[in-house]
C-alpha cells in the first residue's frame, strides 16, 4: 500500500540552515548535509529544502548546495524558494533537485507552470500556496512569503495550477503555522479530495495526533514540518510508530 | 564500469550520485561504443515515452540495447521503454518484454502515484538479502500488467509489475537511486549478478 509521507522541511541561508538547530549526535547542524542525513537515516520520507536568501550569489550558492545534497542522500528531495525562470529549474534539476517548488512567480505568471511541465514533467514541479482564511470564511493566496495578498482563493488557484500541470501542491495555512495547535484541517481536506495530485500538509503540528489528524481528516499525502522535529519536540521514529496503526506509514 | 544512458529530460543524475555513493564506476554516456564495452547499462528515465524513444531511436540506441548481452537495468520510464508498447504518446518502445504498458485509471486513487509503496512475491536475485514488502520510492502514471516476465508486484490501484525479468534484462518500476537503504541493495545486487 501506498504510504502517506512525512517530510522534514529545512530553512536554508546562504547555503547553512536557518533555525536554530539542537542535535548532539551531529557535528554541523548548520550543514544542511548533515541535517539531512540525520532525517533521512531516522526515517523521513522525503526532504525540502526552502532556501530564504535574496542575494545575486544565491543561484551559485544554492545550485552548489544542492549538488553536495544529491551526491549524500538517498531519499527524494524538493528544492523552493525564489524558483521564477526556465533556467533556475533546469540548473536546480541538474544538479540533482528530484522536485522544485514555485511559488509567488507561478501566480503572477500562470504560463509558467504549463511550461514547466512541458519541459520537465508534472512529477517533478510542485506548487507552493501560503493561504489564509479571512472573516468571511474563505481560504485566500497569499504571496511573496506572506505578505501581499490577493483575491484568488487557494482551491481555485489549485485547481488552475493542477489542469496546467504541478504534479503535487504543498498547501500551507498561515493561520495555522507556527501555532503548534494542529493542521488546517478544512481547506487541506477540500484539495485532498478534489484535487488529482497529492496534497502536502504544512503549518500547525504541534503533537503526534496533529499528524493522524490530517491523514485521517484531513486527507493528506503528505505532512511537512519544520521547527518540530529541528527541535526534537516529536522524534521521526517515535511519530512513525504513534501512526502506524492509523494509516500506512513506511517503518 | 557501469554505463548509465544518457537522455534528453529528466534527473538522470540522480542513478549517478547512487553509484557514485556506492563507489561504484559508472558513466553517463549515449556512446555507443562505451554503452557496448559497458559491464553493466543501465537505463534510467523520467519524462516521456514519446520523447524518449525518439532520441534514442534518432542515435540508434533503442537497437543496441535491445542485443545487449551483458546484465541490463530499466529504470521507472526505463522500464515501460523496455517493454512492447506504451499507451503514453502510443509509443512503440523497444520490445524486449512481452507486455504493453498502460495509464493507471481510477475514480478514487491519486495518478501519478507518488511516495513510498511495498513491493512483494521476489522472483530474483536482485532482491536478495530484502525483507518481503520492502518500501520503495516509485512516481508514475502508467504501469506495466503483471506477466510472466514479472520478478516483484506492487499494488496500487490494481496489483502490477514493479520489476520485470527476461534472461539478462531487469527492470524496476521504481527508483532505487532514491529508495533509501532498499535500493541501494538492490543496486548492490545488480551489480553482482
Amino acid at each position: 500500500m501506498l504510504t502517506k509521507r512525512i517530510i522534514p522541511c529545512l530553512d536554508i541561508k546562504e547555503g547553512r540552515t536557518v533555525k536554530g538547530v539542537n542535535f548532539e549526535n551531529i557535528r554541523d547542524a548548520g550543514d544542511p548535509v548533515a541535517l539531512a542525513g540525520l532525517y533521512a537515516a531516522q526515517g523521513a520520507d522525503e526532504l525540502v529544502f526552502l532556501d530564504i536568501t535574496a542575494t545575486i550569489e544565491k543561484r551559485k550558492t544554492l545550485s552548489a548546495l544542492v549538488n553536495r545534497i544529491a551526491h549524500h542522500i538517498n531519499i527524494p528531495f524538493t528544492v523552493g524558494g525564489g524558483i521564477s525562470t526556465i533556467d533556475d529549474v533546469a540548473m536546480l534539476l541538474q544538479n540533482g533537485a528530484d522536485k522544485i517548488s514555485i511559488n509567488t512567480a507561478a501566480f503572477m505568471d500562470p504560463g509558467l507552470i504549463k511550461q514547466l511541465s512541458n519541459e520537465f514533467g508534472t512529477q517533478c514541479i510542485v506548487l507552493a500556496i501560503d493561504t489564509k482564511k479571512e472573516p468571511d470564511g474563505e481560504w485566500y493566496v497569499y504571496l511573496n512569503g506572506g505578505r501581499t495578498k490577493t483575491n484568488s482563493r487557494a482551491f481555485d488557484w489549485a485547481k488552475q495550477a493542477v489542469d496546467n500541470g504541478v504534479g503535487e501542491i504543498l498547501l500551507t495555512s498561515m493561520n495555522n503555522d507556527g501555532t503548534k495547535a494542529g493542521f488546517a484541517l478544512d481547506i487541506t481536506a477540500t484539495c485532498a479530495i478534489n484535487l488529482s495530485v497529492p496534497v502536502i500538509a504544512s503549518g500547525g503540528a504541534g503533537t503526534m495526533e496533529h499528524f493522524k489528524d490530517v491523514f485521517q481528516t484531513g486527507y493528506a499525502d503528505a505532512a511537512l514540518t519544520a521547527s518540530i522535529f529541528h527541535f526534537k519536540e516529536i522524534e521521526i521514529p517515535a511519530l512513525k510508530k504513534y501512526l502506524q496503526p492509523f494509516v500506512n506509514i513506511r517503518i | 564500469m557501469i554505463a548509465i544512458i544518457k537522455y534528453n529530460a529528466g534527473n538522470v543524475q540522480s542513478v549517478l550520485h547512487a553509484l557514485q555513493r556506492m563507489g561504484v564506476d559508472a558513466i553517463l554516456t549515449d556512446d555507443p561504443a562505451v554503452i557496448s564495452s559497458a559491464s553493466r547499462v543501465i537505463v534510467p528515465g523520467v519524462g516521456h515515452a514519446g520523447s524518449a524513444m525518439a532520441y534514442l531511436r534518432e542515435r540508434r540506441l533503442d537497437t543496441l540495447i535491445a542485443g545487449l548481452r551483458q546484465p541490463v537495468l530499466g529504470i521507472c520510464l526505463g522500464l515501460q521503454l523496455m517493454c512492447r508498447h506504451s499507451e503514453e504518446g502510443n509509443t512503440k518502445c523497444m520490445d524486449i518484454f512481452d507486455t504493453d504498458i498502460k495509464l493507471f485509471q481510477s475514480p478514487l486513487l491519486k495518478v501519478p502515484q507518488v511516495g513510498w509503496n511495498n513491493i512483494y512475491d521476489y522472483k530474483s536475485s536482485i532482491f536478495n538479502e530484502l525483507e518481503e514488502a520492502a518500501f520503495v520510492y516509485t512516481v508514475h502514471s502508467y504501469y506495466a500488467p503483471l506477466s510472466d516476465a514479472t520478478i516483484a508486484t506492487t499494488d496500487y490501484i490494481i496489483p502490477y509489475s514493479s520489476a520485470l525479468q527476461k534472461e539478462n534484462f531487469y527492470a524496476v518500476q521504481f527508483h532505487p537511486e532514491k529508495s533509501g537503504d532498499v535500493g541501494e541493495t538492490i543496486l548492490k545486487n545488480f551489480i553482482s549478478i
